[in-house]
């Protein structure tokens, strides 16, 4: 099990291959349908973005509201391959980690080939257990969309599966 | 006339509601405990430890085993000696829905599908309510998350198409949805009726727990083949490989017309819920 410390470098991406297991540690970004619809939106305007993209890690998933003493309750990813439209447009504008599940669109493959970006599958259906590596979590914008706002979480060993590589490689085939 | 005053009805479908989202099926929990045991994909048993390991924390502690708690559907068989009292019977379902989504912090996932904009409070459910005979309500409440409801398929074939014709396209489904419905999938497949009918027939084939028999043995056999072509494709839990991309198929017929054969897909992913009361 490989551990590594959000963000993420280059160097990182590099030295991460497809079906490695990972546990991630640091400040993550949630986003998903609706959010990305806005953020592709603004760096067409030029308008700002609700969070630095250099370097970042972005979570597809809409979270439970939080219970009891969670920073969140269930968060397990959601389908990727929706977001497949707007993901090359984030990356190349320095995005550097995905976290989803399930496959995406070849574009997603090259972009993350041409600028180093590393596709990260979670397990989906394990929502409750996601929740407790959550440490931290809080909306930073786009509130009117209800689970869909985008949020930071903080998280502590959250376990992924490189599921594309900067390499070209997959662990789907 | 037997009488039931709504509030009874609501008082129930919310207990309904907290428990199914909670906990994955006991039947569909032990499919996916024996699955693993002959697992042959470490990343795919991986995934599967993690999927078991959810589901006992989410049990204990009492939270969604998946954040997509789903639309709410509701299955209802009527006892036509039934007067339900106090109310509206379809506005006392969504009432129950949107407070025990609430109350139990379960995700709102429902939207205007133009607007986009939420109902913020996970209402309408869908409701489907048969009138039987008798004094009694039957109700099956299935949450149904939207990863893997996405990938369902209707194929109106032709009668010339045959049983061959039906295995073919359930194997399309199964093939086309790859890893995106957070397999192992559980395979609701409905042949015959209407067209929606059909698909309706594909979600009741999910309410059938797994490892119980179809009444017809000609289609039992149907399922376990079915069962083991969808395994010898290379998705695998998650997409990650290995030999468990379901955990069962389950068929259910209805007759048809002269000229057709409708096959419909509905496909479960590895949170299998529902619940079941009888007032």
């Amino acid at each position: 099990m490989i551990k590594i410390t959000l963000p993420l470098t280059e160097e990182a991406v590099k030295n991460l291959h497809a079906g490695d297991r990972v546990l991630l540690s640091g400040d993550i970004y949630t986003g998903r349908d609706a959010a990305h619809k806005r953020i592709v939106e603004a760096i067409r305007c030029g308008t700002t973005l609700p969070f630095p993209l250099q370097n970042s890690t972005v979570y597809y998933v809409g979270a439970c509201p939080p219970k009891g003493d969670l920073a969140t309750a269930s968060c397990g990813p959601t389908t990727s391959f929706r977001m497949s439209p707007y993901a090359p447009t984030l990356i190349k504008n320095g995005q550097r980690g995905i976290i989803g599940k399930g496959s995406m669109s070849e574009e997603v493959r090259n972009a993350l080939i041409e600028h180093t970006a590393v596709y990260f599958a979670a397990i989906g259906g394990a929502g409750g257990l996601y929740a407790q590596c959550v440490t931290d979590a809080e909306i930073l914008a786009y509130e009117d969309l209800g689970t869909e706002a985008i949020r930071r979480f903080t998280v502590k060993d959250f376990p992924v599966v490189v599921a594309y590589d900067c390499h070209g490689k997959s662990v789907y085939e | 006339m037997r009488e039931i005053p709504l509030s009874d009805l609501k008082q129930t479908l919310k207990q309904m509601i907290a428990k199914a989202c909670t906990r994955v099926r006991p039947d569909a929990l032990c499919a996916l405990q024996n699955a693993k045991q002959s697992e042959t994909s470490e990343s795919a048993a991986f995934a599967m430890q993690v999927l078991l390991d959810n589901a006992s924390l989410c049990e204990q502690k009492a939270l969604p085993v998946c954040q997509d708690t789903g639309m709410a559907v509701f299955f209802f068989e009527i006892g036509q000696e039934v007067h339900f009292t106090g109310g509206d019977f379809e506005k006392t379902v969504n009432e129950a829905v949107a407070e025990s989504y609430a109350e139990n912090a379960l995700r709102m996932s429902v939207l205007d599908p133009f607007t986009r904009i939420n109902t913020k409070n996970n209402t309408p459910a869908v409701l489907h309510v048969r009138l039987v005979a008798g004094d009694r309500v039957k109700i099956t409440f299935m949450p149904k998350g939207f990863g893997s409801e996405n990938m369902t398929r209707l194929f109106m074939l032709m009668p010339a198409d045959g049983i061959e014709g039906v295995k073919k396209a359930v194997i399309t489904a199964i093939r086309d949805a790859g890893s995106k419905p957070c397999p192992p999938v559980f395979v609701g497949v409905g042949v015959g009726g209407t067209s929606e009918l059909c698909l309706s027939l594909a979600k009741e084939a999910l309410l059938r727990p797994i490892g119980t028999r179809n009444e017809r043995e000609e289609l039992n056999a149907l399922e376990a083949e079915l069962l083991q072509e969808i395994n010898a494709l290379p998705i695998g839990a998650q997409g990650f490989g290995g030999n468990t991309t379901a955990l069962a198929v389950h068929i259910k017929a209805h007759p048809t017309h002269i000229t057709a054969l409708p096959v419909g897909v509905n496909i479960q992913c590895n949170c299998v819920r529902s619940s079941e009361e009888v007032l």
